[in-house]
């Protein structure tokens, strides 16, 4: 009951304030006076204050964009005086050839100036940072290569940024239900002569498409047969070493990238460096050619050769390679007018693998797989996409023995920041269990989520 | 054994590709006209009016394409590989393909931050700047504030300007050509925009509802009032409880003009306009949008002829 008069008191506070405004001409009291003068004096003092602040405020605007400053009708009015523009914020470079202490480059600082935004300006030099959480759920009928029923398959953080004028640096950190794992992480220099691009660090090796592509960017929940049984799996050839990559002449119309990667020889089940010079190396030939506006085929030509773990036990383990060569194509279409609504993919791409082991009777040997996938989707409107995927792989370390399947895949865009996936998978699968083929039928979905600013993928 | 010469294959392999690199590099283009690439048609538009027959403009997206969603096709590095300049929008309107290409297109001079990376965002006055707390809640916001600030003849005037100083420091020798081509602007844009005003001025006020937020610095610069949005957030497609606000909204406040862009399906505006009995006005926000629409002056000229139209047509 107090706090309730209280409150009432404190609200009727105001309100008579409101209503019964001192009447301007009093002046009776001289105490009233001294304190009107106070006030006054006050007023003036903040009057003054403000009109300082508003000239820094202005002088600040002035300097940073002066090209902005609203509501300033430049048609109607005066032309810009060329001094009321920026002068020039990206000065050329120094013409000498000391670049040593380039310090921030003038663009970006001008740019911050000029934006302001929301963030505080702490934060402007922090990388872009994402995470993309990856759930997948199974259900069904597998006894060969059983998937968990629930799992936050991976949470992968990515942070980009530009390093310095020579270079931008990409890392994406990838947290799964067994640990965490350096997904990539490398510098690329953008600024060498002679058209090179060099990326160094951990990185997915430029194999064909489905190796280079994250698990969020697929366009399936698993990856292939053929990537499983012949490429390392999910991971596929993933490992630290150099890439170096090039524009190659080409025909009129055509566009052709040349890229060789050295790398340390260690890609999960693919390739392992017994010794340090055991280096593994890929090689990447990729033409590409725009048909019309909307379509266009892209093909490759991979190479990759390194060391396996199949002579672990004998005395000359390194004499036991695996070289691997695939073939991809790419069929893509996309009206322009329409991109967000109708696009169509096809895809495929083969993969050989000569593998050298011992066989059962202990003899030296090589296995040579063959594998593939063919892939297609169409894109219905902005939120459905529905595609298909058929399979067929020899195992490396068996080439006998051919697992086939085929997937249907829906997929569902709330907006571009998630994405809710289902695929019927069936598979036709030797069980070395039971030595014998078992058929696998299985209901995959997933749920992928995108935080924070997550760089563009390379086309 | 092949393990013993596998270092040394290797070494021969990166020699030979050197060596092929070495032997193919592109022939400096350094004498010849300033290679501008621009992020859009726009800004292709602005920099040839600058540049004349100095500079060679090519734009990476096209007119009728949606801004937001262009493929980073490697065609596109062909020509950004031996671009000077690459003019872009800003505003993270590019994200989604533009630092790719960058990367990949192996030239320095168009890097982030190198004297050939000009965004245009900076010389143009900007609006929606979000203040407070940006999520993704409110769709694909930009925190930066709206990239779609080209379509006001006064920020196309102030990009001019930019770019007349950005060829001039990059050919000092052509300087007096640019300050005069970009003067013959001015004076025409000038021109025209009063002209502009002019047709606009009857239809001060006008509310009208645009399909995605790309007309903010139009409708300022023309008078116009958007009212609502057939997206419910930018990005995001329409959904059937924001349709029926909408077309509620736009029968009390009797609007009766849907703006679409080329790129988005006209479903949904169609089916508000039946409701509203009002009209769907497919307006160009970019040069090339339409055929006919060549330059920036052809870009007002179709889009407030269509305007006037429907304005008249929905008294």
């Amino acid at each position: 009951m107090k706090r309730l008069l209280l409150l009432l008191a404190l609200a009727s506070f105001p309100l008579e304030a409101q209503q019964s405004p001192p009447p301007p001409t009093a002046r009776a009291h001289p105490d009233d006076d001294s304190r009107l003068r106070l006030l006054e004096e006050q007023v003036r003092v903040l009057t003054d204050e403000v009109a300082h602040l508003r000239s820094q405020m202005q002088s600040l605007q002035q300097t940073n964009a002066p090209g902005t400053t609203p509501g300033q009708v430049l048609l109607a009015s005066s032309r810009i005086e060329p001094s009321s523009l920026p002068a020039s914020p990206e000065a050329p470079a120094p013409a000498s050839g000391n670049v040593s202490p380039a310090g921030p480059p003038p663009a970006q600082v001008a740019q911050t100036q000029t934006y302001g935004g929301a963030s505080s300006n702490a934060k402007l030099l922090n990388p872009d940072i994402s995470l993309i959480g990856d759930f997948i759920g199974a259900a069904g009928h597998n006894d060969v290569s059983p998937s968990r029923s629930l799992e936050m398959h991976e949470s992968e953080v990515g942070m980009q940024a530009i390093i310095d004028p020579y270079a931008r640096a990409d890392a994406f950190l990838s947290f799964g239900e067994e640990g965490v794992n350096v997904e990539e992480a490398y510098i690329t220099f953008t600024s060498l002569p002679a058209g090179l691009l060099l990326k160094v660090g951990k990185m997915r090796a430029e194999f064909g498409k489905v190796n280079t592509i994250h698990n969020h960017a697929l366009q399936y929940i698993d990856r292939p047969l053929a990537t499983n049984n012949l490429v390392g799996g999910e991971d596929g050839i993933d490992d630290a070493g150099i890439s170096l990559t090039r524009f190659l002449p080409a025909p009129k119309g055509w566009f052709a990238e040349g890229t060789a990667q050295v790398f340390r020889g260690d890609s999960d089940d693919v390739f392992t460096a017994n010794r340090r010079q055991d280096l593994s190396v890929v090689g990447h030939l990729r033409a590409y050619r725009d048909l019309n506006e909307s379509t266009n085929l892209d093909l490759g030509f991979s190479y990759a050769r390194g060391h396996n773990n199949a002579g672990l036990l004998t005395s000359d383990p390194s004499a036991f390679l695996t070289n691997l060569y695939a073939a991809d194509a790419t069929l893509r279409w996309k009206p322009l007018r329409r991109a967000i609504y109708n696009s169509f993919l096809f895809r495929t791409e083969f993969f050989w693998s000569a593998r050298d082991q011992l066989s059962a009777l202990n003899a030296f040997e090589t296995q040579h797989a063959f594998g593939m996938y063919a892939h297609s989707e169409y894109r219905l409107n902005r939120r459905w996409t529905i595609g298909g995927r058929f399979d067929r792989s020899g195992r490396a370390d068996n080439a006998a023995l051919t697992d086939t399947g085929f997937s249907g895949i829906l997929t569902y865009w709330p907006s571009e920041f998630s994405q809710i996936r289902g695929q019927y998978r069936y598979g036709h699968l030797f069980d070395t269990a039971t030595s014998r083929y078992d058929n696998a039928n299985e209901f995959l979905f997933q749920f992928l989520f995108v935080m924070g600013a997550h760089g563009a993928h390379p086309f | 054994m092949p393990r013993k010469t596998l270092l040394a294959r290797f070494t021969a392999a990166v020699a030979t590709f050197t060596l092929l690199a070495s032997l193919c590099i592109s022939p400096a283009a350094a004498a010849g006209k300033l290679q501008v690439m621009t992020a859009t048609t726009d800004l292709a538009a602005l920099a040839q009016e600058i540049g004349g027959d100095r500079v060679d403009v090519e734009s990476v997206a096209k007119g009728y394409q949606d801004p937001h969603f262009v493929e980073a096709k490697p065609s596109f590095l062909l020509k950004l590989r031996r671009a000077d300049l690459l003019i872009v929008v800003g505003l993270e309107l590019e994200i989604g393909w533009l630092p790719p290409l960058i990367t990949q297109s192996t030239n320095p001079k168009i890097q982030v931050g190198a004297p050939g990376y000009f965004d245009a965002s900076r010389f143009a006055k900007i609006l929606e700047i979000p203040t407070g707390a940006v999520t993704r809640a409110e769709g694909d916001v930009h925190p930066q504030g709206n990239p779609h600030y080209w379509l006001d003849p006064e920020n196309g005037l102030r990009i001019a300007k930019g770019i007349a100083d950005k060829f001039s420091e990059m050919r000092p020798a052509d300087a007096a050509y640019f300050a005069e081509r970009y003067s013959a602007f001015e004076q025409r844009l000038k021109q025209a925009d009063q002209q502009w005003q002019a047709q606009m001025k009857p239809y001060a006020g006008r509310k009208i509802v645009t399909y995605h937020r790309s007309w903010p610095n139009f409708a300022e610069h023309f008078g116009l009032n958007v009212v609502g949005y057939v997206e419910p957030r930018p990005g995001i497609p329409p959904s059937p409880q924001h349709t029926v606000e909408l077309i509620g909204q736009m029968k009390r406040d009797n609007v009766k003009v849907i703006v679409v862009e080329p790129y988005f399906d006209l479903k949904t505006p169609n089916s508000i306009a039946r409701e509203t009995g009002g009209t769907v006005l497919v307006l160009m926000p970019s040069v090339g949008g339409e055929k006919e629409i060549t330059d920036y002056f052809k870009l007002f000229e179709y889009d407030i002829a269509k305007l006037k139209q429907a304005f008249d047509a929905t008294k």
